[in-house]
Formats: C-alpha cells, sequence, structure tokens
C-alpha cells in the first residue's frame, strides 16, 4: 500500500508546474526560516528555564495528583 | 447521508491548590468558577457570565446508543449540586467530578471550534487571577490543561461530532476506530513516562498520547474505567430521529492550535465519509486496543499494525490512505457538510503534516504537542545530561500544560497560532454566530435575570404573568445570527420575544 501511495505522490509532484515549483522553494523556505526560529525560542527557553521552573521538580511531580474525571 | 458537522470540545482541567494541607479538588473547581462569575458579575466588568444555572431536563448520559444499557455498565452520574453556568458566548463552564470543565459552545467549523478552544483556555486564566485574588496570603490555584497526573489518574478532553441518525452504528465504530487509532501521530499532546498496570513509569521514557494507556475496550459506556475508543453514549443534545451524537473519549487535550484543528478537522471529514459510505471496508485495524497502546509508545512512528485484510501498515500509511479518501470525498460531495471551505485548509494542512511526519518530524515544533514537548524535554536533558526517569524532565512535560501566563512552558516555544489573540477575548463572550449558541448567548446577554435556566437544547424563560416558557431549540443548526439577529434587535422584551416565536 505505501508503495504505491509514495510512486503516487512523487507523480503528483513530478508534474507540478513550474508556479507550484516555486510555491514549493518559498513554502520550504519559510518553513526553514521558522525551523530556525523555534529553534532560537527553544535555546532561549533552556537559557532562562530555571526562573520558570517549579523549584522543587521532584516535589512538584509527586504532589500533582488528580481524581480521574469523565 | 452527511448532516452537517456541529462540532464542540468539552475540556476537564487538572487543578492544585497549593498553600492548603488537605486540597479538595471538588471545593477548589467550584471556587475557582465562583470566583470567575463573581468578577464577571462586577459592574464594568462586561458580559460573559451571568447567573443563569445548567438545565439538567435532557441529560441521560446512561442511554446507550446500541439500545440497550449493559447490566455492569457504569453509566456517569450527574452531579446536579455544584457550579453550572452557562456563559454569554454559550458555552457551559461548571464543575464534573473533582475537575473544572468547559465545554465549548456549538460550532460550524473546525476554525471557529479553534477558537472556542482558545477562548476557554483564557476563561480558566481569567478564572486563576480572580480565584487568587481572594484567596489568602500563600494560596494559589493553578490550572493544567493535559489528561492525566502521571500516577493511572486521568481526565478527558472529549470532542463531540453531530451525525446523521440513519447511519449504521457499525460501520462509524470502524472506521472511526482506525481513525482514531492512527491520528494521534498529529493529535497527542505528548507525555513523559507510561501509566500502565505492572509497569513501572519509567519503562516507556516518552509517548505520542497522554490518553492511549487508559483505553482498555473498544465500544462501551464507560468514560471512567474500562475506557473503550468508541463510547457509546447516545444523547443527541438535538431531535434524536434525525441525529447522532458521537461523543469522542480518546482525544488528548491540546495546546497547539494546528493540532486541535486538526483532530477536529480531519475526524469531521471521515464522519462524514462514513455517513456517504465512501470509505474502503477493507481499512480496519486488527486489534485496536493493542494498536493504540503501541502507536502511543512508537516515536520513530515506523511500526506496523494489522489491517482486517491482512495488509500490514505503518499510521502514517492508514492516514494517507483516509486522507487520500477525503480527497475525494471534497471533489464529489463539496465542503458544505465539512464546515465550508475551511475543510480545504484541514485537508491541505493534513497532508502537510503527514509529509513531514515521514521526511521531518522535528519540524512540526509548534504544529503538533508531542513533538513540541519532545524537542523540550529532549533539550533540556541533554543540557543537563540527564538520565531519563529523572523527575525533571516529568516536571517540564506538567509544567508543559501550566495554563499560568507566566509559567506556561507551552507559550515560550513560539507555537503556530491560526486565529488572531483579539477574536480570542472577544469569544470569551460572543457566541459563534452560525450555530443555536447564538440565540443562547444572546439571549443571556440581553436578559441574564429573566432567563431562569438554559441547556444545550432549549432555554426557560420567565415571562411576565405566565407559568415558566421553555424554548426548545432541538436543531442546532436554527437559532443562528441570519436567523434571529432581527428578531432579538426589535424585540424589547422577554415577553415580546416569546410573544413572537410563539406566533
Amino acid at each position: 500500500m505505501a508503495e504505491r501511495e509514495r510512486r503516487q505522490r512523487d507523480t503528483d509532484i513530478g508534474t507540478g508546474s513550474d508556479d507550484e515549483v516555486v510555491a514549493d522553494v518559498a513554502t520550504s523556505s519559510r518553513a526553514a526560516e521558522h525551523g530556525e526560529r523555534l529553534k532560537h525560542e527553544l535555546d532561549d527557553l533552556l537559557d532562562e528555564i530555571d526562573e520558570v521552573l517549579e523549584t522543587n521538580a521532584e516535589e512538584f511531580v509527586k504532589s500533582y495528583i488528580q481524581k480521574g474525571g469523565e | 447521508m452527511a448532516v452537517p458537522k456541529t462540532l464542540g470540545i468539552e475540556t476537564e482541567f487538572g487543578i492544585v491548590h497549593r498553600g492548603v494541607d488537605e486540597p479538595n479538588p471538588i471545593s477548589a473547581s467550584s471556587l475557582l468558577i465562583n470566583a470567575y462569575l463573581g468578577r464577571r458579575a462586577e459592574p464594568g466588568v462586561g458580559p460573559g457570565a451571568p447567573r443563569v444555572g445548567w438545565d439538567f431536563i435532557d441529560e441521560t448520559p446512561s442511554i446507550d446508543v446500541r439500545g440497550f444499557t449493559p447490566l455492569d455498565a457504569m453509566a456517569p452520574e450527574i452531579e446536579t449540586h455544584l457550579v453550572n453556568a452557562v456563559l454569554t458566548n454559550g458555552a457551559r463552564y461548571y464543575v464534573d467530578h473533582a475537575h473544572p470543565e468547559l465545554s465549548t459552545p456549538e460550532c460550524a467549523d473546525p476554525m471557529t471550534l479553534v477558537l472556542q478552544d482558545r477562548a476557554a483556555e483564557h476563561i480558566l486564566v481569567e478564572s486563576m487571577e480572580a480565584a487568587n485574588e481572594v484567596l489568602p496570603e500563600g494560596q494559589e490555584l493553578i490550572v493544567y490543561k493535559n489528561n492525566s497526573d502521571g500516577k493511572g489518574n486521568s481526565y478527558g478532553c472529549h470532542e463531540n461530532y453531530l451525525m446523521d441518525r440513519a447511519t449504521p452504528f457499525g460501520r462509524i465504530v470502524q472506521h472511526a476506530t482506525t481513525h482514531f487509532v492512527t491520528r494521534q501521530i498529529f493529535t497527542g499532546a505528548g507525555k513523559v513516562g507510561c501509566e500502565l498496570p505492572f509497569k513501572n513509569r519509567f519503562d516507556v521514557p516518552f509517548q505520542i498520547s497522554q490518553r492511549a494507556d487508559f483505553f482498555e475496550e473498544e465500544v462501551g459506556l464507560e468514560t471512567t474505567l474500562k475506557r473503550p475508543i468508541i463510547n457509546t453514549r447516545d444523547e443527541p443534545h438535538a431531535d434524536p430521529i434525525r441525529y447522532r451524537r458521537l461523543h469522542v473519549i480518546v482525544g488528548d487535550a491540546n495546546m497547539c492550535e494546528v493540532a486541535t484543528f486538526l483532530k477536529i478537522g480531519t475526524t469531521a471529514l471521515v464522519l462524514a465519509m462514513v455517513e456517504e459510505d465512501c470509505l474502503d471496508p477493507s481499512l480496519a485495524v486488527r486489534d485496536p486496543v493493542r494498536a493504540m497502546q503501541a502507536v502511543s509508545r512508537d516515536t520513530s512512528l515506523a511500526g506496523t499494525m494489522e489491517l482486517a485484510d491482512g495488509r500490514r501498515a505503518t499510521a502514517i500509511e492508514v492516514q494517507w490512505e483516509l486522507l487520500e479518501s477525503a480527497r475525494k470525498y471534497l471533489s464529489e460531495y463539496g465542503h458544505e457538510m465539512v464546515g465550508g471551505p475551511v475543510a480545504g485548509q484541514v485537508a491541505d494542512r493534513w497532508e502537510s503534516v503527514l509529509t513531514d511526519l515521514e521526511a521531518d518530524p522535528d519540524s512540526l515544533a509548534g504544529q503538533v504537542d508531542w513533538i513540541t514537548k519532545r524537542r523540550l524535554i529532549d533539550g533540556f536533558r541533554d543540557r543537563h545530561a540527564l538520565q531519563s526517569d529523572d523527575l525533571r524532565l516529568a516536571a517540564l512535560d506538567l509544567q508543559y500544560h501550566d495554563l499560568r501566563p507566566g509559567r506556561s512552558l507551552f507559550a515560550r516555544l513560539g507555537a503556530e497560532t491560526l486565529v488572531d489573540a483579539d477574536e480570542v477575548r472577544r469569544a470569551t463572550e460572543e457566541p459563534p454566530t452560525d450555530t443555536r449558541a447564538y440565540f443562547r448567548g444572546r439571549c443571556l446577554s440581553l436578559w441574564p435575570e429573566r432567563i431562569v435556566a438554559a441547556n444545550w437544547d432549549s432555554m426557560v424563560f420567565d415571562v411576565e404573568g405566565e407559568a415558566l416558557r421553555r424554548v426548545p431549540m432541538m436543531d442546532p443548526r436554527r437559532g443562528t445570527k441570519d436567523h434571529v439577529a432581527t428578531l432579538l434587535e426589535t424585540c424589547d422584551t422577554v415577553d415580546e420575544l416569546i410573544d413572537r416565536l410563539s406566533s
């Protein structure tokens, strides 16, 4: 099943017009930018995370007890 | 035949009361909601939460869609004595068991539901602020939008989809199950550890879904124990001759807007295809309970499951097949029953997310919760050289879902947004315009003192010189802005409204 579908999708991509190719490139560079931004944000967060984190992680996790719901 | 997919989400939130010796989650939840109602009732704060109670007359959660109630079924009980409010945006805000719960108003498309789901978070945030103003120094209420405490206790985020009563239930079971087992790869909110009996918590360092550990049956009425993948509660909150409401209990509460959008949008499409009977009957998962847990634990996404016709397929492959069918459905039947043009956006995003899950899953940080959370946890673990059973990682997991703006780790991770922040704020007060939630919400804004009670499919008005008058709203797609805005604008009083509705 997988092979058939993947081929089908490859064909779809192969027959795309030039406009679509340009759009694809624009999308992937936007995606790359977004990826970079996320990486920076993660790094920044990891730098400052101690200020935000619960002070006693072990106690916090152990005391987080909920009743089942629904 | 497909009926328009009216949609809603009910979220039970985790709640912590800090600074007391023996916290009581029921009173903490009541305090939280009452604080919100109190703040909203102050002059100048604006609408949002009139003191109007819920009407329980149509609540029958023990009726089974299969036409019988199994003798050993633990039907949910209704608690009528706890705080239970209706908001001017058409939502219901109440204490359910030991959790604050917010049910969104009925929405006609998945994007409006994303907006309302975010509005629900805002309401909980404002509730925390209001509660913490009245609590004694040193005490605090904290709300988490997650589904488990990591110790085997789970609480739900349920979805609701209006369906055609004539669709055979067995067909719904087959295809919805296939979707629920495999959609986890983009709906999972991620979890550090596992919560299966006879397993150590960190035997599974990280899994895709918060909820998969808790499903033990394929079909059933329970929601609190022996949870089934397909819940059979038959409580349509609409004309029972024409409609059923599929009450979906398998999902995780999502922080990522894209994940919520896809969870609702893809499921609405699958259910419309079930109604039109245009899905491949061979697409069924052979042992869905086991497959559900296996998919959740397979962060490589490479594992396969056996289908009813003997084929083996990965969750991604099954999802590609459903998407292919959805594209065909949209070109053949149009998007009218699945939320309008937004359904096209659902299909496009579905495709791009599946493509990225195959090629570069990490690029979905900010769109898919389990991937967003995993990057945070992996980054922290690597930076501090921690073992995978370090409780600091479990703490990060919890704090990802912390709704306090200053503490939420999710809020700092730059996730993609689909809805505008100002619109979200408005949606805490204003109902969707294209379902009966419009009538409910607007009446609550206009005449709160004349409404005795409200629920999903009716409202009770206090009419001058008469007994109370119940106005039924059995069709979720009537009472929209188009239907009743002029009527509501031109009625000066409730009495006039009732007169004109009766004539």
